[in-house]
């Protein structure tokens, strides 16, 4: 059942990021790093490795898409250090965050449903569907 | 439209622009030393966690329910600061209170944007804010206070312990206006968003040690902001203990000391821009009573001395490095 959930889920997380040929994890990291990079050195290659605590040459080989993307751990440190939402990319990287497997585990078929029946639904309607932080008298 | 996402305020305006989205959290920090010496910005050590009041409503006093928006748990005399990110940097006017007083201009809450003084900071030149303005380019720390002391700025102004916690509103730039600029330029981009951050009856926050922060001065057409659309959200503040007993959660641990902090070798921060302008201290905080005058915060005051200072330099880029 959760593997049925998570391929609906990837395919929502994943419609507002282009497609990448074979690598769409390796090509979206080193895409905005060198966007980064332009604008700050200390988004070179060798700092960000080492910010991330992993060594360079792999850093290197995962945008290259010669290695499988990182463990769900570094790629949340990445998406913080590059400053992005981790969900997208942990997407494009095949996971699910642990704290949305947790939730999906809780009641796999409800949300197996939700998920499909929000798959064709545009961005504007998903979001009609948000719990939002209810204002109060103040 | 607000959204709590991993512990993080998200605030997105889809009816001005799809990029009109506006991230803030509260990130846990050293208490810095109370005293004449201004010190460099510490570090974040990681976010408060945030939790939706409604989930815990039965738990609550009657206040909160009223107030709506989150909670997030503070030790007594623990210091925050306010981590301002937009993914597209779309840019956004975010006023913030404390108890209900500005803590940009001093003044009582009032809805809206002003520019005379100006009660709100702008992002993306601001990435930050630690705490009360109190002259130009220096800021007294956000320490947590329980209400009812006499600490919280609230407090010390009002001479009432009535609100507490923190008032965030944003409002967007106009849609229109960011359009116009990101087709004529690729990378200058800015707009406003207001958000409200309102303290618990338990919590308020009180003026701490000083430090360098510059509040920016907005650069923009007062007219450039969409008063239109607004979000705003407060956030209540309890003590690490009610918070145990209301979520089940264990809170944070108490982060580290200034001193022990520097003993271990890590960095502080400084972060400037040549380019903008910086707003002058609000009047109402001059004669503020620091938390450490009080004697029931019991606050360790064990001075540091900041050796290794790193610079942040660019604004745009400068988010997510005060960790180390």
């Amino acid at each position: 059942m959760l593997d049925v959930v998570w391929s609906v889920y990837y395919n929502i997380h994943t419609m507002s990021i282009k497609r990448r040929n074979r690598n769409p994890f390796g090509a979206t990291i080193r895409e905005i790093r060198e966007r980064r990079f332009a604008q700050d050195r200390a988004f070179s290659l060798r700092q960000l490795a080492r910010r991330i605590g992993v060594e360079p040459s792999y850093l290197s080989k995962v945008e290259r898409g010669e290695t499988p993307p990182p463990s769900e751990a570094k790629i949340v440190l990445l998406a913080q250090e590059l400053g992005e939402d981790p969900d997208p990319l942990l997407a494009l990287a095949g996971k699910v965050s642990s704290d949305l497997q947790d939730v999906i585990r809780r009641r796999p078929e409800l949300f197996a449903q939700l998920i499909r029946e929000l798959k064709d639904m545009p961005d504007h309607a998903v979001l009609r569907l948000v719990r939002e932080v209810r204002d109060g008298d103040w | 439209m607000i959204e709590l996402r991993r512990d993080a305020l998200e605030f997105r305006f889809p009816e001005v622009h799809a990029d009109a989205i506006l991230r803030i959290d509260f990130q846990r920090t050293l208490r810095i030393p109370d005293g004449d010496r201004e010190y460099p910005l510490p570090p974040g050590l990681g976010r408060f966690p945030l939790r939706h009041v409604d989930d815990f409503a039965a738990r609550l006093p009657e206040k909160w329910r009223e107030h709506g928006g989150v909670m997030m748990p503070m030790f007594q005399s623990e210091a925050l600061w306010l981590n301002f990110s937009s993914p597209e940097d779309y840019p956004f006017a975010v006023k913030i209170a404390a108890g209900k007083i500005n803590a940009v201009s001093g003044e009582s809450w009032r809805e809206g944007l002003h520019r005379d003084p100006q009660d709100y900071c702008t992002v993306p030149d601001q990435p930050w804010l630690d705490g009360f303005c109190v002259e130009e380019g220096v800021v007294r720390q956000f320490v947590a206070a329980p209400l009812g002391k006499g600490a919280s700025v609230e407090e010390q102004i009002t001479g009432a312990a009535e609100h507490g916690g923190l008032q965030i509103l944003v409002h967007p730039l106009k849609g229109s206006i960011w359009e116009k600029e990101r087709s004529e330029t690729l990378h200058e981009c800015f707009s406003i968003k207001s958000c409200d951050l309102a303290c618990s009856p338990q919590m308020g926050l009180a003026p701490g040690g000083r430090m360098r922060q510059e509040i920016y001065k907005d650069r923009r057409d007062f007219a450039d902001w969409d008063q239109r659309v607004r979000a705003r959200c407060f956030v209540h503040l309890a003590d690490s203990q009610t918070w145990r007993g209301v979520t089940g959660e264990l809170p944070p641990l108490p982060p580290p000391t200034s001193a022990q902090y520097e003993a271990a070798g890590l960095p502080w921060f400084d972060h400037f821009d040549a380019e903008l302008e910086a707003l002058g201290g609000a009047q109402a905080f001059a004669d503020l009573k620091s938390a450490s005058k009080f004697d029931d915060l019991l606050l360790d005051n064990e001075k540091a001395e900041p050796s290794h200072v790193v610079s942040t330099k660019d604004r745009r880029t400068g988010r997510g490095v005060r960790e180390f």
